[in-house]
């Protein structure tokens, strides 16, 4: 009974609990048992709120023996990344520094999951503030990939992708600055969308680098995705970035999947040196695929997309380097060297020494350098204008095409440690997804097979203008739906027993 | 600490030429912080007015208070600024512990307001054009209190306490361009200037601007250079100079203090510089040695401020009379000289007096109250004319009193006393304490006897005609009656009683 549960798809569970074929607490005790068998091999969780979920639980049961009417996901077990405040539930952010750090308020996100009567399992492991592609830079140890333990599960957000791809969760939330939910969702054959800027609230998400940083669905179709998407978007006051304009129409999209006379584009520079060949052969398997389901395959070139990865490594560094300066001992979080021998500013000295990981200094200390007054023009401002070279690139493109598809990341999942000491191949993880950060469009990956030598799932990305997120359902639920008929099953169900 | 040689003032204008520059920093009364819906009321508990943005809890984020926005414009059209079409707030980096973020949420490059001027008008009543670089909007850090250790400063104290109710209330800080040409008026161009600026913020309605809770704050830059030398010397900013006088005082004792190390041959280090109020000098701060580096970078939490236009022209078409036309409308108005404006300038009693006048007195007797007798009491109780416990209300019903013949003078000043006194209005105190004016015949009459029967010799000189000599009748009746007496009608009693025509 517990295994079928949670194989279960979000819509699926969030129908059986409405037609009280399954209660809540059901749901919510097979996903914590779950949690309890595997979780010690997988390490997805970073905090799991066994007592807040059951209580969770219990409330939509009533709600429903009350007769009240009950939201698309009332009931269904989500899996939180640590970067989203949660009232008296510990937020980490994946770094010692916020050790023990109890938020007194909610995220705008948190908030809408628990109005929606969505159920918070627990909190997520992630890369150190977001920081990283491969989940080892959190200071609290890496996660697994339930596909092959040892190796990577992608990051920033590898517990969320974990989490869904060992079933401790059919939904989970990520955040994505310059990949981090797509990136996890495609080595772990996941679904992963990181919405237009402004289209899900910031406020109560920790910001790495506030100008990139987007919260976005994590989940194992991409209906359930939708489903989880209209319950986090739509304008939040408390957000100045936030966009004022209805949500897309996601779910109606994902509900009616179709290419038919589509225009894809397939960019040239998403290509060629340092990508796997399993890789390449899966996405051009998908691009034949479109053109069957009755796309138009259009070749551009977005030659600006050279300059990405250089923009996106100082831009975001530099936000950072600011974003992270509150974290100075005095108001909350680790405190180190406050023994009376110490004035406030060694104490604040100490404090970020001991408390931030070698990934997060190496990322302030460049952002630093990147701002300071002599080099501010030629490294921020350099980066600025790349950026809006990225954002034209993108606009003349999506003058001849509707979407844009790529593979998501140039590689399967690479071994843990295999590029710990290597932060330039680590960042070539993030090459064919920073774009798309940098322009603010919306982007999706789902997976499109394993590569043939070495078995491990291969994502693809597809992109589409900012505010048409709906266009990235209706790609991919067609393409989800024509892939699970060519499989015989959703590609997840190759993955080995936990 | 080592004595600063000072250059006599004469001595120093003599060879040296000063350029001054001053930031003033203004809290705007908004109900609301600048990022966050916290109260910005005074006098709360410390940390009661927080929030996760004021506090700078991971994940807060600001929204700009749309208010802020309107005084900040309201400030730089009063002080005939261009106002940006378009501009962005900017992230000030650096650590300090009253400061949530280790950021300040600034301006940098884009201000709000820019390429103004004030006028201001010196005691003499000659104007000074000071030109105004920019004025832009930030937020104000919280508030440290240095416990333990000699000088209050971080340096040397035990530990600190932090408040952070202060932290993200709105501040406009307004910049001048470098004032150039003042010579030996420089300290006096200073402080009039600062004192037009808080009468302007006062009148726009956008701050009470009260220097001593604050809520204004000066920083005086000043440089010397060799008389007739175009090129600027070396500057020391003077930090939160915060009372007109002490504004005029830092700049003079900066002059002389410049001009001692620059006629010995000596350099001016760049620094900021404490200001002390006991003694009127200044001591070194912070050494600037290396520029301090704020790493300046658009704020990304927060979309691009763009005014429309028309709302501007709104807001310009709303903007109240400026003080220096308002007070030449009223020094014409009045009919008084300029000396006498400037009395009631200096004495704080301009707004007061406006007030009594628009409750109903004539203009004559609000100022005779406000000028004389309270401007006295405020004198005596070391207060500011505004903090003497009697409103322009309860003046002006004094003033009414008098005119309608219910009180006079004597009994008025009595009426004042009482209110001053915390005995209540002034009709309480007419009541409480038996003030009114004796006219009626049967109470004056007996009065009046008395008076005859009681000096006799007088009342017979004037049964002679000596009619000066009635003075003398009146005044016994004043005693008799404790001064409450009509002396019109005294006086009429007394030359009717003894049969004599006035
Ligand atoms: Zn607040």
């Amino acid at each position: 009974m517990t295994t079928d549960i949670i194989r279960l798809t979000a819509a699926e569970t969030a129908a059986k609990i409405a037609s009280g074929e399954l209660t809540a607490v059901e749901v919510t005790e097979a996903h914590l048992a779950r949690i309890e068998a595997v979780d010690e091999k997988v390490h997805a969780f970073l905090h799991v709120d066994r007592e807040g979920a059951l209580a969770q639980a219990r409330a939509v049961d009533a709600k429903r023996a009350a007769g009240e009417p009950l939201g698309p996901l009332a009931g269904v077990p989500l899996a939180l990344k640590d970067i989203f405040t949660t009232e008296g539930v510990p937020t980490t952010v994946g770094s010692k520094i916020l050790e023990g750090w109890i938020p007194p308020y909610d995220a705008t996100v948190t908030k809408r999951l628990k109005d929606a009567d969505v159920v918070i399992l627990g909190k997520t492991n992630m890369d150190e503030f977001a920081m990283g592609s491969s989940t080892e830079n959190s200071a609290y140890g890496p996660t697994g990939n339930p596909w092959d333990l040892t190796r990577i599960p992608g990051g920033s957000g590898g517990g969320s992708a974990a989490a869904l791809a060992s079933y401790q969760a059919p939904l989970a939330i990520g955040t994505d600055t310059g990949g981090s939910i797509r990136q996890p969702a495609a080595v772990t054959a996941t679904v992963g969308v990181k919405p237009t800027y402004g289209g899900v609230s910031r406020y109560g998400m920790v910001a790495f680098s506030s100008s990139l940083d987007q919260g976005g669905p994590c989940a194992r179709t991409v209906l359930d995705a939708a489903l989880l998407h209209e319950v986090i978007a739509g304008h939040d006051p408390m957000d100045s970035t936030s966009v004022d304009v209805p949500v897309p129409p996601v779910v109606e999209a994902a509900r009616n999947g179709s290419v038919a006379g589509l225009r894809v584009g397939v960019i040239k520079e998403f290509g060629g040196e340092g990508f796997q060949a399993g890789v390449v052969q899966r996405f051009n398997e998908s691009v034949e695929m479109l053109r069957e389901l009755g796309a138009e395959v259009v070749e551009l070139s977005c030659p600006s997309f050279t300059y990405a990865l250089a923009a996106y490594y100082l831009i975001a560094p530099s936000e950072c380097s600011s974003n992270l300066a509150r974290f100075d001992a005095m108001r909350y979080g680790l405190r180190v060297g406050d023994d009376g021998s110490h004035s406030a500013e060694e104490v604040t000295a100490l404090t970020r020494e001991a408390g931030f990981g070698p990934e997060v200094k190496r990322r302030v200390i460049l952002g630093t350098y990147a701002l300071s007054s002599g080099y501010y023009d030629a490294y921020y401002g350099s980066a600025q204008k790349v950026r809006t070279l990225i954002s034209r690139d993108f606009e003349r493109a999506f003058e001849s095409v509707d979407v844009i598809v790529s593979p998501t990341t140039p590689t399967t999942a690479f071994p843990i440690g295999e590029r710990v000491d290597d932060p330039l191949a680590m960042y070539l993880a993030d090459l064919c997804t920073i774009p798309v950060n940098l322009a603010g469009n919306a982007a999706m990956s789902l997976p499109c097979g394993l590569a043939p030598e070495d078995g491990l799932p291969v994502g693809l990305q597809i992109i589409a203008p900012a505010l048409k997120d709906d266009r990235l359902y209706r790609v991919g639920a067609a393409v989800e739906a024509a892939f699970v008929t060519k499989w015989g099953h959703p590609l997840l169900e190759e993955a080995p027993q936990l | 600490m080592t004595v600063t040689d000072l250059l006599p003032y004469e001595d120093a204008l003599a060879t040296y030429d000063p350029v001054m520059g001053l930031e003033v920093h203004v809290e705007l009364g908004t109900r609301t912080k600048m990022f966050c819906g916290c109260s910005t009321e005074l006098g709360a508990a410390p940390n009661s007015q927080t929030c996760p943005t004021c506090l700078g809890l991971p994940g807060s984020l600001p929204v700009v208070n749309a208010t802020g926005v309107e005084s900040a414009i309201k400030i730089g059209l009063a002080l005939n600024c261009e106002i940006a079409e378009w501009c962005r707030f900017a992230r000030k980096n650096y650590f300090y512990p009253d400061m949530p973020k280790n950021f300040q949420t600034s301006q940098y490059d884009e201000p709000i307001a820019f390429n103004g001027y004030l006028d201001v008008q010196l005691e003499d009543g000659e104007v000074f054009r000071v030109q105004i670089e920019r004025a832009h909007m930030e937020e104000d850090t919280g508030k440290s209190t240095h416990v333990g250790g000699a000088t209050g400063r971080i340096h040397g104290a035990t530990y600190s306490l932090l408040d952070y109710n202060r932290a993200g209330i709105p501040l406009i800080e307004i910049v001048t361009k470098p004032i150039e040409g003042a010579g030996d008026r420089a300290p006096e161009v200073a402080r009039a200037y600062v004192a037009e600026l808080r009468e302007l913020i006062k009148a726009l309605g956008v701050s009470e601007a009260r220097m001593e809770m604050g809520q204004m704050r000066c920083d005086v830059n000043l440089s010397l250079r060799p008389r007739g030398e175009q090129k600027f010397g070396t500057r020391s900013e003077t930090k939160n100079v915060n009372s007109l006088r002490s504004v005029e005082r830092a700049a003079r004792y900066e002059i002389q203090r410049h001009a001692a190390v620059l006629s010995t041959g000596g350099t001016i280090v760049q620094e900021t510089r404490h200001f002390h109020e006991e003694d009127g000098s200044t001591t070194s701060g912070r050494i600037k040695e290396e520029a301090e580096d704020y790493r300046y970078f658009p704020e990304p939490d927060l979309v691009p401020v763009a005014p429309p236009r028309d709302w501007v022209e709104e807001l310009r078409s709303g903007l109240p009379e400026l003080p220096r036309l308002r007070r030449e409308r009223l020094k014409t108005d009045w009919g008084i000289s300029d000396h006498e404006m400037q009395s009631v300038l200096n004495a704080g009693a301009l707004d007061l007096i406006v007030a009594t006048i628009d409750a109903g007195a004539d203009g004559a007797a609000a100022r005779k109250w406000w000028m004389g007798e309270l401007a006295r009491h405020a004198n005596e109780s070391g207060v500011e004319l505004p903090a003497v416990p009697i409103t322009p209300v309860q003046v002006a019903r004094v003033s009414a009193l008098v005119a309608a013949g219910d009180l006079n003078d004597k009994l008025a000043r009595q009426v004042i006393e009482g209110v001053l006194a915390g005995e209540g209005d002034p009709d309480q105190v007419v009541d409480r304490r038996g003030l009114k004016v004796v006219s009626d015949d049967s109470a004056l009459g007996a009065a009046v006897d008395q008076a005859i029967a009681d000096n006799a010799a007088i009342a017979e000189k004037i049964r002679g005609g000596n009619l000066a000599a009635a003075g003398a009748l009146i005044g016994a009746v004043m005693k008799l009656t404790r001064g409450q007496a009509d002396a019109k009608r005294v006086r009429e009693l007394v030359l009717e009683k003894l049969g004599v025509q006035g």
